[in-house]
């Protein structure tokens, strides 16, 4: 297949593993270099084509929160929940979210017992609903990161043109740099290397981590996917570091431009503000979401429907270290354990990005 | 080919009414004019089939629920006979008899339920097998999905049962072609998503395919691939025979359009179902034989040996390598299988 093939070429592959380790020789370093990758797509990727398995000696990938559905608060979970409940209500939402338990039950629960629970692949489907059913109130949970953010704003987009009055969102976006910028203060913090994650990077460009990498004199590599791409991010990293620098570099520019995507940043801006936003696991970090701007506060699913959030129940709190990069999943207790992918306890056993799913889907339940 | 205008569409209101699963009138005339029409070997007039053939011990049995209920290459009717045949066949059975039971919803237009009972007496017709018996009933709207159907068959072996506890070290395993076409088909169709090139169900009937390799070899084991994939397939065949089996992911054949839209919306073409694949399990002196008879087939040519059951190293668990060489483990898939989010 064109595009994909190419960027998992097994000689390709084995040529970039063989330049890291020998850079990574030549750094004379007694322990292997700290990269943390950004995204859950990644971290599935490096699992996946067996990259943390060949690399073990050179390189420590440490996982990051790049997971948007694992960093979605219970509160804000318990939230769509309730709204769904709410007679004439339709919550549509991303498939990924569905399993992912609140403080009493699931998404898939709750629609079993009543609920009008869709799942849906891109929140202008919702607008649709939204559109052939104008007795329904149809609320979109809009979980992601920048990414995810663009097509929301699409959304809005469309349904102020069309006029659709019966459609919001319930908000819950989140943006990279600010959580970066935490993870990277935390004096407890050992990541010797950035590889940023591509899909937020097309939609935002990469200028926002420039500031970050000369602050924390850390490398920072843009990277896509694909086994070749993230081994030439790791490469780039490895690279920087033997040389001293600490910039940031974009080995993603066949997809990814310094500037992202001006369109879509403008809508982004036109609907979306920046505002505090709390993590799953983390807590609240500043200027670390996007909300809906006050003149578009029609489309706000907790002031239209006046919904507040409620205080959380006591979360596991080895989830938040593993978005965190603090603790591997196979280290939490409850991992094969208690917290499975048939009853998950945690967020990142469900999502098909968080880290704790890519452990358990690639290497099972090891005994130690 | 069968007629596929609706016989009864004319002096009815064109839609499945509450009147058509009453037993009555509206019954009988929908069993006379559109089921009997369809399956000749239907005994629509007494409570049960009376049936010739002797040592007909395989016996099984399948529901059909798919949205849509027509889809690229492929109906629920169509679907409903090449399930149940498809069992048969993996019992290496010669598949025989089959009931047929509807759950229609009032509503569900006459000329849809004519076009699939049609599809269902050309898959019949296919399988060599007779449709004897059957059942209709009519849910009020709203209670239903359209249609729901049920078959059972009833089959001759043709050999010693197949299974996993036959299954042995050594083994070679084989998969009958490329995977993924049939869910994949079902996600563009639900989704809106198209491919430059279609994606159409592989929905096949494998009863010529299974009798032929009977015949020429002595397969350990066979499972179609349908829900949960080729991954569930292999899985459950491990943990039942509770070997393990060592996989080549590269060798597997996955067609580039499924592989793309797998890739968009994030799902693994070994979690992904089939209706005309499946896997099986020879000793290594049968495998160049049984790749021949598969190959001399249509829907076989790019059948592919795909493994090997290795000893007792960790019971249930199936493997395969990745990219750069390292062990992987395959993983039955959990729940609905769901796209992600970016």
């Amino acid at each position: 297949m064109k595009y994909v093939d190419e960027f998992r070429d097994k000689d390709v592959a084995s040529d970039l593993v063989r330049k890291i380790g020998s850079v990574v020789d030549g750094m004379n370093v007694s322990s292997p270099v700290r990269i943390m990758e950004i995204c859950g797509g990644q971290t599935h990727s490096i699992l996946m084509y067996g990259i943390e398995a060949v690399l073990s000696s050179s390189i420590e990938f440490i996982h990051g929160p790049g997971c948007p559905v694992c960093v979605t608060p219970i509160e804000k979970i318990d939230l769509a929940l309730e709204l769904a409940r709410r007679p004439g209500v339709i919550l549509a939402s991303f498939g990924d979210m569905l399993r992912v338990p609140g403080s009493d039950e699931n998404m898939f629960e709750a629609k079993a017992t009543g609920a009008d629970i869709r799942w849906v692949y891109s929140p202008l489907e919702a607008v649709e609903i939204a559109k052939s059913d104008p007795q329904k109130e149809v609320v979109f949970f809009a979980i992601g990161f920048e990414t995810t953010t663009a097509p929301l704003a699409a959304a809005l987009h469309v349904a102020e043109r069309d006029s659709v009055k019966n459609f919001s969102l319930l908000t819950a976006m989140v943006r990279v740099p600010p959580a970066l910028e935490l993870l990277l203060s935390d004096p407890d913090c050992v990541i010797d290397g950035i590889l940023a994650a591509g899909h937020v990077c097309t939609v935002m460009g990469s200028d926002e981590y420039a500031p970050i990498a000369e602050k924390h004199r850390v490398p920072i590599a843009v990277t896509g996917f694909q086994p070749v791409e993230i081994l030439m991010g790791v490469l780039e990293v490895v690279e920087q570091i033997s040389r001293g620098e600490a910039t940031v570099r974009n080995t993603y520019a066949w997809v990814a431009k310094q500037e992202g995507n001006s369109s879509a940043k403008a809508l982004i801006e036109k609907y979306f503000c920046v505002i505090d936003r709390n993590w799953r696991g983390i807590g609240m970090i500043p200027q670390s979401g996007f909300g809906i701007r006050d003149e578009y506060s029609r489309f706000d699913a907790e002031k239209k429907f006046r919904a507040q959030v409620q205080e959380p129940r006591q979360t596991n709190k080895y989830c938040g270290l593993v978005l965190q990069g603090k603790c591997r999943p196979s280290d939490c207790p409850f991992f094969g354990k208690q917290c499975t992918q048939t009853h998950p306890v945690g967020a990142p056993m469900v999502s098909s990005e968080g880290a704790c799913a890519a452990y358990f889907t690639y290497q099972g339940v090891r005994s130690t | 080919m069968i007629n596929t205008e609706c016989p009864i569409g004319r002096r009815d209101s064109g839609v499945v009414t509450l009147a058509h699963g009453s037993g009555g009138r509206a019954t009988n005339r929908l069993i006379k004019e559109m089921f009997a029409v369809a399956f000749p070997y239907l005994q629509p007039d007494t409570d049960g089939a009376v049936l010739v053939s002797p040592h007909l011990s395989v016996f099984t049995t399948d529901s059909f629920v798919v949205d849509p209920v027509f889809f690229p290459g492929g109906d629920i009717g169509k679907l409903a006979v090449y399930g149940t045949v498809n069992d048969l066949s993996m019992m290496l059975a010669s598949p025989r008899y089959l009931s047929v039971a509807f759950i229609l919803e009032e509503g569900f237009p006459l000329a849809d339920l004519s076009r699939i009972v049609n599809s269902m007496a050309n898959a019949a017709n296919e399988c060599r097998v007779a449709v004897v018996t059957g059942d209709t009933k009519v849910v009020e709207r709203g209670r239903g999905h359209g249609i729901y159907i049920n078959t059972t068959g009833l089959g001759c072996p043709l050999a010693e049962s197949p299974g996993p506890s036959r299954v042995c070290v050594g083994d070679k395993i084989i998969l009958s072609g490329d995977i993924g076409r049939h869910g994949m088909a079902i996600m563009s169709a639900r989704n809106g998503i198209q491919t430059e090139v279609p994606i159409l169900s592989d929905c096949a009937n494998l009863s010529e395919m299974v009798e032929a390799l009977a015949y020429r070899t002595k397969p350990h084991c066979l499972r179609d691939a349908t829900r949960g994939g080729l991954a569930a397939a292999l899985c459950e065949i491990a943990e039942s025979s509770g070997l393990y089996f060592i996989v080549n992911e590269e060798a597997i054949p996955v067609c580039d359009e499924v592989r793309g839209l797998c890739e968009i919306m994030g799902m693994d073409p070994l979690h992904v179902a089939n209706e005309g694949r499946f896997v099986f399990f020879v000793d290594p002196k049968d495998e160049q034989k049984a790749l021949s008879v598969l190959h001399s087939f249509e829907n076989g040519k790019d059948a592919v040996t795909i493994g090997e059951v290795k000893a007792k190293r960790a019971s249930g668990l199936v493997t395969t390598h990745t990219l750069l060489g390292s062990e992987k483990i395959i993983q039955i898939p959990e729940g609905e299988i769901l796209p992600r989010i970016c």
